[in-house]
């Protein structure tokens, strides 16, 4: 049997006020199903917890165009999951903010795009840094723990040193720093949205000296961008050993991104239990512990550091998700990784025909 | 130095693996008894040795050598702090 997992990411929907370019949703948003109900998502949580679940992130999409967010938060707060909103900011008006935190809410995370409002609104294709900024104010007076997050790219990377400045001047307690992975929009968007090698190093050495300036004020997370990584990241700590992905549909996947793994059936909640999906279901089965590997990672001595690296990109870039993430300098198709830049114009993330809430 | 946990660190205990667990801002830390010991202790009060007298005598063995690499692991990791 394999041990418990510690993470749920809750996709509450796909549906979103912004049109990040660098989305990891899928990019026909149209074919996604109904979403959940609000009793569906209240008996995944006690699954979830049952299971061993301890840490709860409720995403999207925007998971504040849920109406029932509150009652979905203290569903999961009475059965004692560590829950985190991973939101815009748009949306979380006093009077919800308060009742979040009524609902046992104890982490907000609000995503910023730039440090300066222009760039910004040119990435989320909206207006929206005023209403962050506020929405940053309202975590902050009701004594939510606050991280900000920022998905760099070549449009911002050369910021990064006024981004922190932002992040710490609305009090976050952390910031995440995170360059774009390519799924979903943001693989569509890569030769815009890939950064150079120059901006790269330029904005090391400015992320070491914040870590250090911020220590004991606020966390800093830098996630360097994998394709220009020699060996691979350890996605989601192993497929299918820590960490659960339930999206808008009810389908459950390894990983946010894996629906783009075309050879893999997912099973969904509506069908089947959490328990019975993450113990027996082909998909979770497929690339668990080291069975599955080839070589080069069989015989390799990093296989328990990076577990192969990701399937998706794997699949995505090589055709088969049992390959050596390309990433990897070892991997016969490292050549794929592309790290060529154009001068091209975004393609907006939009959801053609969009669904409703249940 | 005069521990505490991180202001948005708090222990819980898990009915399902029946350990105490640390949990934080996108993180859980699975603690075992010792650990869970340890952190009751960190008030802000107590220094380093302080707590590690107290387990010492609670034991009848010197442990101030594991309770400082215990603490020192968890400062890194920014969840214990100076009080």
């Amino acid at each position: 049997m394999p041990k418990p997992p510690t993470t749920l990411l809750a996709e509450l929907t796909y549906r979103c006020p912004l049109h990040c370019p660098y989305c990891s949703n899928p990019v026909d948003l149209a074919r996604a199903a109904a979403e959940l109900s609000t009793d569906d998502w209240k008996r995944v949580f006690s699954e979830a917890r049952a299971l061993g679940v301890l840490q709860l992130g409720l995403s999207g999409g925007e998971p504040m165009l849920r109406k029932d967010l509150e009652e979905i938060v203290e569903h999961a707060h009475r059965v004692g999951l560590y829950s985190t909103l991973v939101t815009s900011g748009l949306g979380l008006t006093p009077p919800r903010a308060s009742r979040l935190r009524d609902a046992g809410l104890e982490h907000v995370q609000i995503s910023f795009q730039d440090s300066d409002p222009g760039v910004a609104e040119h990435i989320a294709g909206i207006k929206s840094v005023d209403k962050k900024r506020t929405a940053a104010a309202l975590v902050k007076d009701l004594g939510f723990a606050f991280t900000v997050n920022v998905v760099l790219h070549r449009a911002n990377l050369d910021h990064i040193g006024e981004i922190i400045e932002l992040a710490a001047s609305l009090g976050a307690d952390r910031l995440e720093l995170a360059n774009t992975q390519y799924y979903g929009w943001a693989y569509e968007n890569r030769a815009a949205l890939i950064p150079t090698k120059e901006q790269l190093d330029a904005a090391e050495p400015i992320v070491d000296a914040a870590v250090r300036t911020y220590r004991g004020r606020m966390q800093i997370v830098y996630v360097l961008p994998d394709y220009y990584q020699q060996y691979p990241k350890p996605c989601m700590g192993g497929w299918g050993n820590v960490y659960i992905v339930v999206a808008p549909d009810g389908r459950v996947l390894p990983c946010q991104a894996a629906w783009q793994i075309e050879s893999l059936a997912f099973d969904t909640v509506r069908e089947k239990s959490l328990h019975w999906i993450w113990e027996e279901s082909e998909a979770f089965r497929a690339f668990r512990g080291d069975e599955w590997m080839r070589e080069p990672c069989r015989s390799c001595e990093r296989k328990h550091l990076d577990f192969g690296g990701c399937r998706c990109q794997a699949f995505q870039l090589t055709g088969d998700a049992r390959n050596a993430d390309p990433v990897c300098i070892k991997s016969p198709q490292h050549h794929v990784i592309d790290l060529s830049a154009a001068d091209v114009p975004y393609r907006y993330r939009v959801i053609e025909n969009e669904v409703a809430s249940t | 130095m005069k521990p505490r946990l991180w202001r948005l660190a708090r222990v819980d205990y898990d009915p399902v693996r029946q350990r105490p667990v640390l949990l934080y801002p996108e993180g859980a830390m699975l603690l075992n008894e010792t650990g869970a010991e340890i952190l009751a202790l960190c008030d802000g009060q107590r220094t380093v040795d302080d707590i590690a007298a107290v387990l010492s005598a609670k034991y009848g063995a010197d442990v101030t050598k594991d309770v400082a690499e215990y603490l020192s692991a968890l400062v890194e990791r920014e969840l214990v702090v100076d009080a």
